[in-house]
């Protein structure tokens, strides 16, 4: 049959003509090229849609990518995370290999950790060879390469920082005339003064277990345990310090212990409604963007442990088969030029502290941050202390494991 | 094999018949395979994970778990014991009262409120910083800050159960006048005429025949209560929770090997469900026993004003929380700061309504877009079918009436991620067409249950006139039954409705983000917990229902403003 042997051969030599651009992934090395395949394409952006600031920042950014790059972007607001690492995982399993549903995804470390070892990712590195990824401090910042305790090897593009910071009102009674209880004695003793009046989110929610993993932190002899992996015979023996002040302050706790805060924003709402007289996040700006809402009352003020707290940053990634990788990066480089940092800094939009090296920043560049005048409610960078970085990630489920024993089996 | 009668075909509305059940045959097998697949750790998904047996042995091994386990249990027992006992007691006492048909008015907007709204009503209501205590603050009760009390989110779960009880009376009042109308009253007037009291009267008259009716949404309830996830997230039990929300945590952990433990516990989950209704059938068998007994022995219960008076004072609190529930969430929608313990917002503001007008719209006409499309498309459906079973004189068999239900009856959570899956593999997920599918499976089954019985309990010999007549079946069918049957036709229409626009996981699981609904919104939303924005979403959530159920109602009687005997006023219907 020489003429279905003909079609055959025409059909592979378009096939290979075709192919190498399919196969081409978008490159932003070759920024320019990047942009002009990323124009006209539609970003789906899978992000935790529970602000009602955060999505005015990116329906912000949205309009600016589509006035400057012709990209369309659209933010799928999801409750947890773990929804869309899920759907990118049912995909895979599905052989849907190019067209998936998520095109950018805002990840906390232990949901890229995940996606990382399950091949999710979109497989070259990408992040670091984004053009604004030079102003980012990723010289000082360990963070920015390390996310919890996961190395991120330019497969997710950094967004923002943070640190666990308390805050409270200073008007109130308890706190006037004291300074706020800053190391984990002095917060024991509070407790226990101020009987109902404190509590943390159970763990596993990220902000739960941060808080076990802060009070370890400041009860271990050598720090240095932490960074190994927790292994059952000196788990015990490390711990003990943490469940004696945990058993310590627990009758003494918000419903007596029987009840724990959901999550940061629970927390938030229970300082907001004065169930409680301390409450803590991993955005110190949080507290004085309560304040310019109205949730949080002017003398608001923030504080932090004495030695140290954890901080880590938070990112976005692209899965591995995203439709819209061109323009997803170019989302992701958006995010990290001053101009949208310095917007996603001020207090009155959303308060995330930024990437960026102050340092690195040219005249035009700095006055975009030039405006922002953090709140009274915000600690100053000298205020901030040391920042803990984050223990080997199998503190995490062994800490929770213990802690649902312990506290969470009601009994 | 009487049963494999529904898959004989004889005509074309046979062949409708087999494809309803394969529309909720094929998913709903598929989702469970998938489901038994990930917990066994064979299927595709779970392959990942490598091979591990101990998926079960892990959720056993839980901190609580048997707390959470008898959690779900109980939950899912006790919910339905209160709204049913209220349900029927209140209308065997009320049912004859001037006063009834206000109630019944009251309960139709009651029954458009989704059951997270309801919650979050209940929750700014009753929580030691909600608004009863506010109220009383700080010159009654002294307060000057919330008090420590475990009212909301106790460990036993009362707060939860409470939040059920108020949503399933209304379900269970709608079914229940809907099944009245074939009942005969008068066996209750025989029942008194021998010294009966009134209520004791209706219950042994005609509350048996009543349940008959009603026993399969009963069935739904406890399904449902045993298994839901938003009312426990907003007032349930925290350490341990219900076993539900241990479902989800494990299927919202990064540890995506956790995956495989969600569904060996989704498996758990069906089995305590099970177990729920197996009790319930055999507390069905006592009841009945003791009720014989009583009846036997000549007990007469015949002084039961004060009682009449005790479930009339409980029905007009559980309608009133809701209610007063609703009006909170209108205060939250509008306060620009409320704090503790003002009793009313100290500023008050539009700016969320303002602010996302433009994405209520958007997000809520998809919704109404898909409940409409999905409510129609299964009401012709149950149509058909009523119809096919009248035409070839044909009942539905169990195993026709057990697959309608099983959407109900496994809890949602357990097999939405399967279901998930196979829309991907068959690369039909994403779209509205693909959300109202999904709907489909979930709306059917109530439309079914709530239009069959007035369906069936139609006088016939209408029809048979008008064949006499010369009238052919088809006319018979839409000039004679369809508008006689008017109102109960719109009224399951308008639960369909309501029932789609409350659906979240198929919403956002088969629309892979690209069907935002005002559901999806509204719960991504509260995961932030600004009540202004709760507060404006649920309000959207609940008036989209309302609009049909007030249509429902109010289209019969202006149809038949002229046609006396057709006004839906016999039963307030």
């Amino acid at each position: 049959m020489p003429v279905l042997k003909k079609l055959h051969i025409l059909f592979a030599a378009a096939m290979l003509a075709v192919t190498p651009v399919m196969a081409d992934e978008p490159d932003p090395k070759n920024w320019d090229q990047l942009l002009e395949e990323a124009k006209g394409q539609e970003v789906f952006w899978h992000a935790w849609g529970g602000s009602e600031n955060i999505n005015a920042y990116i329906a912000w950014v949205g309009d600016e990518v589509n006035s400057r790059y012709g990209v369309t972007l659209t933010q799928v607001k999801i409750s947890e995370t773990a929804n869309v690492v899920a759907r990118v995982l049912a995909e895979q399993s599905a052989g849907r290999d190019e067209g998936g549903a998520v095109d950018l995804v805002w990840v906390n470390g232990e949901n890229f950790a995940a996606m990382k070892r399950q091949g999710l990712l979109m497989s070259y590195p990408w992040s670091t060879d984004l053009p604004n990824y030079q102003l980012t401090d990723f010289e000082n910042k360990a963070v920015l390469s390390m996310d919890f305790t996961e190395s991120v090897d330019g497969l997710e593009s950094p967004w923002g920082t943070a640190q666990l910071t308390f805050y409270y009102d200073s008007a109130n009674p308890s706190f006037v005339g004291n300074s706020p209880p800053t190391s984990l004695d002095d917060l024991a003793d509070w407790i226990e003064k101020n009987p109902g009046r404190f509590t943390y989110a159970a763990p596993p929610n990220f902000i739960g277990t941060t808080f076990l993993k802060q009070v370890l932190y400041g009860l271990v002899d050598d720090i240095a345990v932490l960074r190994q992996p927790a292994d059952q015979e000196t788990f015990d023996e490390v711990t003990a310090p943490l469940w004696a002040w945990l058993d310590r302050v627990q009758p003494d706790l918000w419903r007596s212990g029987r009840v724990y805060a959901a999550d940061t924003t629970n927390l938030k709402t229970l300082l907001s409604d004065n169930e409680i007289d301390i409450a803590m996040t991993f955005n110190p700006g949080e507290a004085s963007s309560a304040v310019i809402e109205g949730l949080l009352p002017e003398t608001t003020r923030s504080f932090v442990m004495d030695y140290g707290s954890i901080g880590n940053a938070h990112f976005v990634a692209i899965p591995f088969n995203a439709n819209a990788k061109a323009a997803a990066m170019v989302v992701a480089n958006f995010l990290m030029s001053p101009e949208a940092q310095a917007r996603k800094s001020d207090e009155a939009i959303w308060g995330d502290p930024t990437v960026l090296a102050i340092d690195k920043l040219n005249v035009e560049q700095l006055s975009f941050f030039d405006s922002l005048a953090p709140g009274e409610a915000t600690l100053s960078a000298e205020e901030f202390g040391a920042i803990l970085s984050e223990p080997d990630a199998s503190w995490s489920d062994a800490l929770d494991a213990e802690w649902a024993r312990r506290y969470g089996a009601g009994n | 094999m009487p049963n494999l009668q529904i898959f004989l075909v004889r005509s074309k509305l046979d062949m409708l018949r087999l494809v309803v059940l394969m529309l909720l045959l094929i998913p709903i097998s598929a989702a469970t395979l998938t489901l038994v697949g990930s917990a066994f750790k064979w299927h595709g998904v779970s392959e990942l994970f490598g091979i591990n047996a101990t998926a079960f042995g892990a959720v056993v091994a839980e901190p609580g778990f048997w707390k959470s386990v008898s959690l779900s249990f109980w939950i899912g027992l006790i919910t339905p014991l209160i709204a049913l006992s209220v349900v029927m007691i209140f209308i065997a006492a009320f049912l004859n009262s001037p006063s009834f048909k206000w109630v019944w008015a009251i309960m139709k907007p009651v029954l458009a409120v989704p059951h997270a709204a309801a919650a979050f009503g209940l929750l700014f209501l009753i929580a030691p910083s909600g608004f009863i205590i506010r109220l009383l603050s700080p010159e009654i009760s002294g307060f000057l800050r919330p008090p420590d009390w475990l009212i909301v989110n106790d460990p036993a779960g009362v707060s939860f159960a409470l939040a059920l009880v108020i949503k399933e009376i209304p379900f269970l009042f709608f079914v229940t006048m809907a099944a009245l109308p074939q009942t005969d009253l008068r066996r209750t007037q025989i029942a008194a005429g021998y010294g009966h009291g009134q209520i004791w009267s209706w219950l042994i008259s005609v509350f048996p025949a009543v349940y008959l009716q009603i026993r399969l949404p009963v069935f739904a309830v406890i399904a449902f209560a045993s298994s839901t996830v938003d009312v426990a997230l907003i007032l349930g039990p925290v350490a341990p929770p219900p076993l539900s929300i241990q479902i989800l945590r494990w299927m919202n952990d990064p540890d995506l090997a956790k995956g495989s433990i969600a569904a060996a516990a989704a498996i758990i989950q069906i089995g305590i469900t099970l177990l729920a209704l197996l009790t319930w059938w055999i507390g069905e068998h006592i009841v009945l026993h003791l009720a014989r007994m009583a009846a036997m022995r000549g007990w007469r219960f015949k002084r039961d004003l004060p009682f009449r008076l005790f479930v009339g004072a409980i029905m007009a609190i559980a309608v009133g929380l809701v209610c007063f529930g609703i009006a909170l969430l209108v205060l939250w929608s509008v306060a620009g700061v409320w704090r503790f313990p003002n009793a009313l917002p100290e500023i008050w503001t539009f700016k969320s309504w303002v602010s996302q007008f433009q994405n209520l719209v958007e997000t809520g006409w998809r919704a109404a877009k898909i409940a409409f499309v999905s409510s129609a498309l299964s009401l012709m459906l149950v149509l058909a079918n009523l119809e096919n079973e009248h035409r070839s004189n044909i009942r539905p068999t169990r195993l026709a009436w057990w697959t309608i239900f099983i959407p109900l009856l496994v809890p949602q959570i357990a097999f939405m991620g399967g279901l998930s899956v196979l829309f991907l593999r068959l690369g039909i997920d994403g779209t509205l067409w693909s959300v109202v599918l999904v709907h489909i499976i979930f709306v059917f089954p109530y439309v079914y249950l709530t239009l069959a019985d007035p369906w069936n309990a139609f006088d016939t010999r209408y029809l048979d006139v008008a064949r006499t007549l010369g009238k052919s079946d088809n006319r018979a069918f839409w000039e004679i039954r369809l508008p006689i049957l008017l109102a109960p036709v719109l009224g399951a229409f308008a639960l369909g409705f309501a029932v789609s626009i409350a659906q979240y996981l198929p919403t956002l699981l088969i629309g892979a983000g690209r069907q935002p609904t005002i559901t999806t919104e509204a719960v991504a939303l509260a995961s932030g917990g600004n009540r202004r924005l709760i507060g404006t979403y649920a309000l959207v959530q609940t008036l989209l229902p309302f609009v049909f159920f007030a249509l429902a109602s109010l289209v019969p009687k202006i149809a038949w403003s002229n046609r006396r005997a057709l006004l839906p006023t016999r039963m307030g219907q």
